[in-house]
């Protein structure tokens, strides 16, 4: 009885190994791209890798597959650099992209002058998510810091998008204090000092916000935010755009080193090209994204978005220097939290 | 077993007050930690009633998550299996120096974060990694595909059926082997006919756990996997991908079914179990 | 290995049975190959960080902060696991009512399901909008989002090493001992601290630190309820990704070595004072 229940354990196992290991390799359609992506541009890219699999194939008679990968920018930006076959990569930050460029070797330096736009073929802004009736009247950065306020918005340390929203906070306090740096840096301490939770990730603070209901307003993306308000409950939640915010330019680029490799560089370059084009462009903005064309997108997409001044990262030196800045080890986000000596 | 052949009394057993008291404080201390977040996963999982779940059950991309997931356990589950038998037999059935330096090791990858047993592999065979260049020259891909997995599931997986027979060989010592030896059994004969019979339900045991485990992980797979879409999504990160897509049901709906599969199972061995009690207890006594 | 023997002492105690020889050589190869050659890899890479360079980092205010609540939570959440664990094993094992069998079942749920899911599951009741935590939050007491949280989690992650590692020894213990004892004048209250408790200590010490070894390092369940605040909430594994976030794999192995040494040396003394209760207590001999 024992050697044979035994026997039999094992004969499953290795079965079952071989039989799946045989249907876990799929089927090679005859040309396929990996396009590795972060988190917030899963439905845009959806859409957009039908439009171009259907354009490939009118054009060129073949059919290609693209496969994606979403998560956090930096995690993706990692796992490109550890060997991921991306042929293209679509990230939050330019400086992810400037990392695998760096480590790898596999994209060439000036990578972001290829393509328009600085390589953004679609931006965002970051806005606020408040609950219906805005019951804390929260109309700009400054009712953030209001006594009963809390504000949910990720960790900068791992979240592209956080890094975002506190670039954004610091450029409305430096423009309302005339340009003062410090008085920037002591309305962004008293800012995170309302935040009490710092979510990995921008969607873990968005369910931080609507599904487990912590906080009284969210820090967004402004394509994020309105995907909550269609998915997550209309009419639970209103958008507030306040006076300054800063423009989000997701970067996109060719990683050389692995589409020579594959012998894909063709359908790659393509496929980022298509990404500027009236149909790219106009999901883009049927997504949220501001397109970096506006005249190639639908009116009705465009009108969606509120007028806002937008500082840009280069107010802030660059991301080279923003990074080290704010965010590295020891940065000014460190300090924030450091107990006082 | 026990109390099927002995009349609980005062002597050996509480009084019903006491024994009611335990079994409810357990009880509630069960409610709050295990059955409301399994109940919460099936509510979410049914929200819409059973239809939907199946629907949402039914898609391409989360049959290429399940038939993976079933891979990466079936080769890490056998393996761990032969290992965890005979770091048992070594560990329980003889005394030696470093015993317990050995035997913690063993338990070693239950403390090491999740994280980090993915990484480890990362920085083995990653392209950055000590063996990254030797095996890109050979076109091998080891991490972002099966290969990583199932070394990731190892990992996590490898105390699972030890750390079951340690224990259980330990408290049945070795005089049954001996007498068997002495009437003549060569060591294979003693292990397949004395040993394995008395610990087979611990290991049918440490199986299931090591199984459960090796479909449930999530951290160290999540490193090594690169979450393309149908190709290198286990289970636990198809989870993820719906959950961050807002598509909480679809989300919980494969909870569900990862932990509907673990009480089945589960309820399954106490089933054999109770069918097989009189074996069992013949096997215990002796 | 440390593990050759030399002349002069006896390397392991003669014993009839064979196989050790074959046994203990396949555990070492496989625990080299699984274990001990990525862990190597890890010790090497945050090697590379320089020595005033690690116990700068490891001795840093934030990270003795972290390593402190990692270790803290875990060790408590190892406790309640202990007094539950044991309890339920108890219950498990020798009274009889409605649903056992379910629940037997049940206790296995941690390890079946994805770190994240409960995470999730756990957060969305512990919340203070929650079914659980909208009790506790007129209290004033806040669950989620707070070290208490933490705590929650890797009590649900760890139960089952607890319940599973007692429950088999507690199946093979003999009611003659009970009844020897009961028949020699003990109390059933003596009995069970005198006579079974000391039997099950080592498995109730091994179920402790497996449960801890695990809570410890624990992340898919722990950051979503955490609330991952820097000093109050942040936990170390968490510290490790933020230093992966920089790319900084140097740091991030450091913080990991650090975390794996103490936790080595916390498991390695318990399996001694195991080991030596064992022989105390003449088990397995």
């Amino acid at each position: 009885m024992t050697a044979k229940f035994v026997k039999q354990l094992l004969t499953a196992g290795f079965v079952l190994g071989t039989l799946f290991g045989a249907a876990a390799i799929p089927a090679r359609a005859d040309q396929s791209l990996l396009n590795v992506s972060y988190d917030p541009t899963r439905e845009f890219y959806k859409d957009f890798n039908a439009a171009f699999a259907e354009k490939w194939k009118t054009d060129n008679g073949e059919t290609v597959t693209i496969e994606t990968s979403h998560g956090g920018s930096g995690k993706q930006a990692r796992a490109v650099i550890d060997g991921l076959a991306a042929d293209v990569v679509t990230l939050a930050l330019e400086a992810d992209v400037d990392a695998i460029a760096a480590k790898t070797g596999k994209i060439p330096a000036d990578w972001k002058s290829r393509l328009d736009n600085n390589s953004a073929p679609y931006t965002s802004t970051i806005v606020f998510l408040v609950r219906k009736g805005n019951p804390k009247g929260i109309k700009d950065w400054g009712d953030l810091v209001k006594d009963d306020v809390a504000v949910i918005t990720p960790n900068p340390k791992t979240s592209g998008g956080a890094r975002w929203n506190f670039l954004a906070a610091w450029a409305w306090a430096k423009q309302a204090n005339g340009g003062d740096d410090a008085k920037a840096e002591e309305f962004v301490t008293t800012l995170y000092k309302h935040v009490p939770v710092l979510d990995t990730g921008a969607r873990g603070a968005t369910t931080t916000f609507v599904q487990r209901e912590q906080g009284d307003v969210l820090l967004s993306w402004e394509n994020e935010a309105y995907l909550a308000l269609n998915e997550l409950g209309a009419g639970e939640f209103e958008i507030v755009t306040p006076s300054v915010s800063i423009k989000a330019e997701p970067s996109v680029a060719l990683v050389d080193g692995n589409v020579d490799a594959k012998g894909t560089r063709k359908v790659a370059e393509a496929y980022l090209q298509y990404l500027y084009s009236d149909v790219g462009q106009k999901l883009a903005a049927k997504h949220y994204f501001r397109p970096a064309k506006p005249e190639l997108a639908d009116k009705a997409d465009l009108a969606r978005f509120a007028d806002v001044k937008l500082a840009t990262i280069d107010d802030f030196g660059g991301w080279k220097e923003a990074q080290a800045k704010f965010f590295a080890d020891g940065g000014l986000f460190d300090k924030i939290y450091q107990p006082a000596q | 077993m026990a109390h099927d052949t002995l009349q609980p009394d005062r002597v050996t057993s509480e009084g019903p007050l006491a024994r009611g008291l335990l079994i409810a404080t357990s009880l509630l201390f069960l409610l709050l930690i295990l059955a409301m977040p399994l109940l919460a996963v099936f509510s979410e999982a049914l929200r819409k009633g059973l239809p939907a779940f199946l629907d949402a059950l039914k898609d391409e991309e989360t049959f290429a998550a399940i038939r993976l997931t079933l891979l990466v356990a079936g080769i890490s589950v056998p393996l761990n299996l032969v290992f965890g038998v005979a770091a048992a037999w070594t560990i329980a059935k003889f005394e030696f120096r470093g015993k317990a330096i050995l035997s913690t090791l063993i338990d070693l990858p239950f403390s090491v974060s999740p994280v980090i047993s993915g990484l480890v592999f990362v920085m083995l065979f990653g392209a950055q990694g000590y063996f990254g260049p030797l095996l890109a020259s050979y076109g091998l891909q080891i991490i972002f595909a099966v290969p990583g997995l199932v070394l990731a599931t190892i990992f996590v997986t490898f105390p699972f059926v030890a750390r079951e027979l340690i224990p259980l060989m330990q408290e049945q010592g070795n005089a049954d082997e001996e007498a068997a030896l002495s009437l003549g059994a060569s060591g294979w004969q003693t292990f397949w006919h004395v040993t394995l019979p008395n610990i087979k339900w611990g290991l049918l045991y440490g199986v299931l756990l090591c199984n459960a485990r090796a479909m449930g992980e999530f951290g160290a797979v999540s490193v090594v996997s690169g979450h393309i879409r149908g190709q290198t999504n286990t289970m636990p990160l198809q989870v993820e991908i719906l959950y961050n897509e807002f598509n909480f049901m679809a989300a919980f709906a494969v909870a569900a079914l990862l932990a509907l599969l673990a009480l089945v199972t589960l309820v399954l061995k106490s089933l054999l179990e109770y069918r097989f009690s009189a074996e069992i207890a013949a096997s215990r006594r002796h | 290995m440390t593990l050759t023997s030399s002349k002069g002492w006896q390397f392991r105690q003669p014993s009839v049975l064979p196989g050790f020889r074959w046994t203990l050589g396949f555990t070492l190869v496989w625990l080299t190959l699984i274990v001990l050659v990525p862990l190597t890899g890890l010790f090497l890479k945050s090697s590379t960080l320089g020595w005033d360079a690690f116990w700068t980092l490891a001795l840093e205010k934030r990270t003795l902060q972290a390593l402190k609540i990692s270790f803290g939570t875990a060790f408590l959440a190892a406790l309640a696991n202990v007094v539950f664990g044991t309890l339920l094993a108890w219950v498990l094992v020798r009274y009889r009512f409605p649903g056992k069998r379910i629940i037997d079942a049940m206790v296995d749920l941690p390890f079946a399901l994805p770190t994240a899911v409960a995470g999730i599951a756990l957060t969305t009741l512990y919340a203070s909008k929650g079914w659980i935590g909208s009790l506790f939050a007129p209290l004033g007491i806040k669950i989620a989002f707070t070290p208490l949280g933490i705590v929650i989690a890797l009590v649900f992650v760890g139960l089952p090493f607890v319940v599973r590692t007692v429950q088999p020894v507690l199946e093979e213990l003999d009611r003659e001992v009970e009844e020897a004892a009961a028949t020699l004048g003990a109390n059933r209250f003596q009995t069970i601290f005198r006579v079974l408790l000391p039997g099950l200590a080592p498995a109730v010490l091994t179920g402790f630190s497996l449960a801890f070894a695990r809570g410890v390092g624990e992340y898919g369940s722990v950051i979503f309820i955490a609330g991952n605040v820097p000093f109050k909430s942040e936990i170390a594994p968490l510290l490790i990704v933020i230093k992966l976030e920089e790319f900084n794999y140097p740091a991030a192995t450091a913080i990991a070595a650090v975390m794996l040494l103490l936790s080595f040396g916390l498991l390695f003394v318990i399996n001694l004072i195991q080991a030596w209760s064992r022989r105390r207590y003449g088990y397995g001999a």
